[in-house]
């Protein structure tokens, strides 16, 4: 049995005066895949912006409610975002390398917290491109552009750039859907290994995706969280009808 | 009676003349310049000195002048425009003083040349006389970078904002600060278009009469230091035609100022499309 | 691991850009104290109305009447309009409109060329062919006159007069034109119908922008106008521009005397007129969303 890494407790959100998400209270387990799933707009995406607190950034967003990662709320007034960020790697849906050679796209979040040894830093590259099983496909051509590659690739780079910051949470966001199959099936098979050093929350529009690699799922319906369980529960033998609906495929 | 057809016909000659006329117009012009610069156009007229009241000799004052002068205003205008620009992309949102700031570089970018010059005049040559040795190279050249500042200020705004959003947030979530982000990031990526924007500016410096006309010499100097008085292209050029002295040498100067505008401006788009081939956004 | 909020060094960076971003207004409020501060005393020996009216400009006298000055303003910025509107509004719809991929590539870089050559330089082209040919043509004493200084003033404001106007051409949306032709509409009927009136906003601000430029020119004007300080009454009369009174007789003048304060007074008409046309359309321009000058 894991433990609980990050408990979310009565979490409301609003852009302006609409209310986002409405009393969200979740508990993600460690080493475990957690998905989200739910139509477009259900403010699956907004939620897993609050485990970073990416809609800091967002003009006019007021949030209330506690998110505990580790038993400390992340909104409270003492919190270090830069430092919250880095323990939590985010994953978005188009793949965003920078504009630069495949090493230092990788070797961006080391450098930027302070790794200046160069023997260290190619181990933490080498690393990261393992770890997004990106190795056997780039270990020759690290210094050419990470433009260069395809939109797999680019996406796997991207995980191995989330990964060479040594984060304890990664979060992903529809990270498939600018792919095609091959290339998802790719990025599900690197999820299922990641999970055994890292705690994932996986945002995604693709059903049969949340039942293939999530341990939990939630399933969220205009703001509000309707259900959330085990994953093969919550798809053989939902609680709710909205639920069962949505699976079946009588919703949205 | 006039049908659909012929009016349509009537109103296309006429639209396609009147490319054709400003065609025309450019071409006379850069046509009659060439042609009379021509003329002078030599090295000694480039490389030497001027002599006997500039009829003689060359303009190679008049050329290190405007080069002085323009350094010193890009020098002074570029990190404040940058700046400026990076302060009102990425580190305010637009409300009150934004509206403030924008307002004011419009309209600094209106105001005539010779307003500006009225300006530099008072406070370079009468209140900061001991600062900027009066007439000298710096009091042009912080005069003219006051002029150029609101067109460094947009373009680079411009291509800093043309920098993708997903790139930020990637670094964002790699847990880096604003600072960084906007060092290695935005800055990375908006430099083809802020290059473009200053060597624009280069050009346009250069060409500028009526701001620095108070505050160059009419007699040949070789520039000595850029609190002393030295020449310029254009101010040259205007003193050479006003007071009627060579009609051909002022020419040969037009020429020099359009060849340097020319280079500037096909620099600008070189620089900008191997800076971009390279970043392959 | 979470530790203390650090932000010190954003917040020192954002101080200090936040100046940076400021310098543009602080050199605008000192440029309006300073020609104000100047400018201003010449009002304790002459009132505002006749400095702006009165028909005599004789420094030596002690008189100051900047009528001629105004007057010669108006009349070549108005003889560059009505040059330059005509042949821009129709060029920037032939760009817009109806010119294959070949003309606008030959045509644009023509236009950007034009904004790129210095003023100066087209004072010399114009004291020296256009003076020449009006004298020839009109077979007058002298070519310097209002007619040449529309003329140059015409070229000079063409590129800004087009490059707004084609934006403004090229934002009417399509499906205002297919509606048009949908209707049987021919190609001049949409133009001047539907094209050209809904554009007519930005074509305006084009315009003003325009003005603002010949207004505030200096270098082309200064040499083609012959400098004579009477009222011109036709296009080859001979006239002296606001701008060029300002940049001939300011060497001359002492520091602090009346002359340099009415000078000055010369210079806070030309920003009083200049800026409220940039803000006119610059206001129309940020309204409509289209790209300032």
């Amino acid at each position: 049995m894991s433990m609980e890494k990050i408990i979310v407790r009565e979490l409301n959100l609003w852009y302006g005066e609409k209310q986002a998400l409405e009393d969200v209270n979740m508990q993600i387990r460690e080493n475990r895949v957690t998905a989200l799933i739910g139509p477009s707009g259900c403010g699956k995406s907004t939620f897993i912006r609050c485990l970073n607190r990416m809609n800091d950034r967002i003009e006019g967003v007021r949030i209330t409610g506690k998110v505990e990662i580790d038993g400390k709320n992340i909104y409270d007034k003492d919190v270090d975002v830069v430092a919250l960020r880095k323990r939590i790697g985010m994953l978005f849906q188009k793949p965003n390398p920078f504009p630069m050679s495949i090493y230092d796209n990788v070797a961006y979040g080391p450098r930027i917290h302070g790794t200046g040894d160069k023997k260290k830093l190619r181990e933490i590259v080498e690393d990261g491109i393992r770890g997004a099983a990106l190795w056997d496909e780039v270990s020759d051509r690290l210094e050419t552009n990470a433009l260069d590659l395809s939109g797999g690739q680019q996406q796997r780079l991207c995980i191995a750039r989330t990964l060479a910051v040594k984060p304890e949470i990664i979060l992903f966001d529809e990270p498939c859907s600018a792919l095609d199959p091959i290339a998802t099936g790719k990025i599900e098979e690197l999820i299922h290994d990641l999970k055994r050093e890292y705690t994932i929350v996986i945002v995604t529009h693709n059903m049969q995706q949340a039942a293939r690699v999530s341990d939990y799922t939630g399933y969220f319906l205009l703001g509000e969280m309707i259900e959330f369980g085990k994953t093969k529960k919550l798809f053989e033998n939902p609680h709710k009808k909205e639920t069962e609906d949505y699976i079946t495929g009588r919703f949205g | 009676m006039i049908t659909a057809n012929t009016a349509d016909r009537l109103l296309k000659i006429l639209l396609w003349a009147s490319a054709f006329a400003i065609i025309l117009v450019l071409f006379s012009i850069m046509g009659y310049v060439f042609l009379m610069g021509a003329g002078v156009m030599n090295l000694e007229f480039i490389f030497t000195t001027a002599k006997n009241n500039w009829k003689e000799g060359g303009i190679i004052t008049a050329i290190e002048g405007t080069l002085i002068v323009v350094s010193i205003a890009v020098l002074f205008a570029a990190p404040i425009g940058i700046g400026a620009a990076i302060y009102l992309a990425e580190f305010t949102r637009e409300g009150k003083t934004t509206k403030i700031i924008r307002l004011a570089a419009d309209s600094l970018n209106a105001i005539p040349s010779i307003v500006f010059g009225l300006f530099g005049l008072t406070l370079f040559i009468h209140y900061l006389k001991d600062y900027t040795g009066g007439a000298s190279l710096l009091s042009a050249g912080l005069t003219l970078s006051f002029m150029i500042l609101p067109t460094i200020m947009r373009t680079s705004e411009v291509s800093i904002r043309t920098v993708p959003l997903q790139e930020k947030m990637g670094s964002y979530a790699l847990g880096a600060t604003k600072l960084q982000t906007v060092k290695n990031i935005v800055i990375p990526g908006a430099l083809p278009g802020i290059f473009t924007g200053i060597i624009l500016s280069l050009g346009r410096a250069a060409g500028e009469t009526a701001p620095i006309v108070f505050m160059t010499a009419l007699n040949p100097i070789t520039p000595s230091s850029i609190f002393r008085g030295g020449n310029a292209l254009t101010t040259t050029l205007y003193y050479l035609t006003s007071e009627g002295i060579s009609i051909n040498r002022a020419f040969g100067i037009a020429l020099t100022l359009i060849l340097i505008v020319l280079t500037l401006n096909y620099s600008a788009r070189f620089v900008n499309n191997y800076l971009t081939r390279n970043q392959r956004r | 691991m979470i530790g203390k909020k650090q932000f010190n060094a954003e917040a020192i960076a954002k101080r200090t850009l936040f100046l940076f971003a400021i310098t543009g207004a602080l050199i605008l409020f000192l440029i309006v104290v300073f020609i104000f501060k100047e400018g201003l005393p010449i009002f304790n020996q002459i009132n505002p109305v006749d400095f702006m009216l009165g028909g005599e400009w004789s420094p030596s006298k002690d008189v100051y009447g900047a009528l001629p000055f105004i007057a010669a303003t108006i009349l070549i910025t108005a003889g560059a309009l009505m040059i330059a509107v005509p042949l821009g509004i129709s060029c920037s719809v032939f760009l817009a409109e109806i010119a294959p991929k070949w003309a606008r590539e030959l045509v644009r870089p023509a236009i950007e060329l034009l904004a790129g050559i210095p003023s100066i330089v087209y004072g010399l082209f114009a004291l020296v062919v256009i003076v020449n040919t009006i004298e020839v043509s009109f077979d007058v004493p002298t070519g310097e006159s209002i007619l040449a200084g529309s003329l140059i003033l015409a070229i000079m404001i063409l590129p800004i007069i087009i490059s707004i106007s084609q934006d403004s051409i090229e934002a009417v949306p399509r499906a205002y034109k297919e509606g048009s032709y949908a209707m049987g509409a021919t190609d001049t009927q949409t133009i001047t119908r539907i094209v050209i009136p809904t554009a007519t906003p930005g074509i305006v601000a084009g315009i003003i922008l325009g003005m603002g430029r010949a207004i505030g020119e200096t270098m082309a004007v200064v040499l083609v106008l012959g400098n004579v300080e009477k009222i011109p009454t036709n296009l080859l009369d001979q006239g002296e521009a606001l701008t060029s009174v300002i940049l001939l007789e300011m060497g001359e003048a002492a520091v602090g005397s009346p002359h340099y304060n009415a000078l000055f007074a010369l210079s806070m008409i030309l920003f009083m007129i200049v800026f409220s046309l940039s803000s006119i359309s610059n206001h129309i321009i940020a309204k409509r969303g289209l790209r300032p000058g």
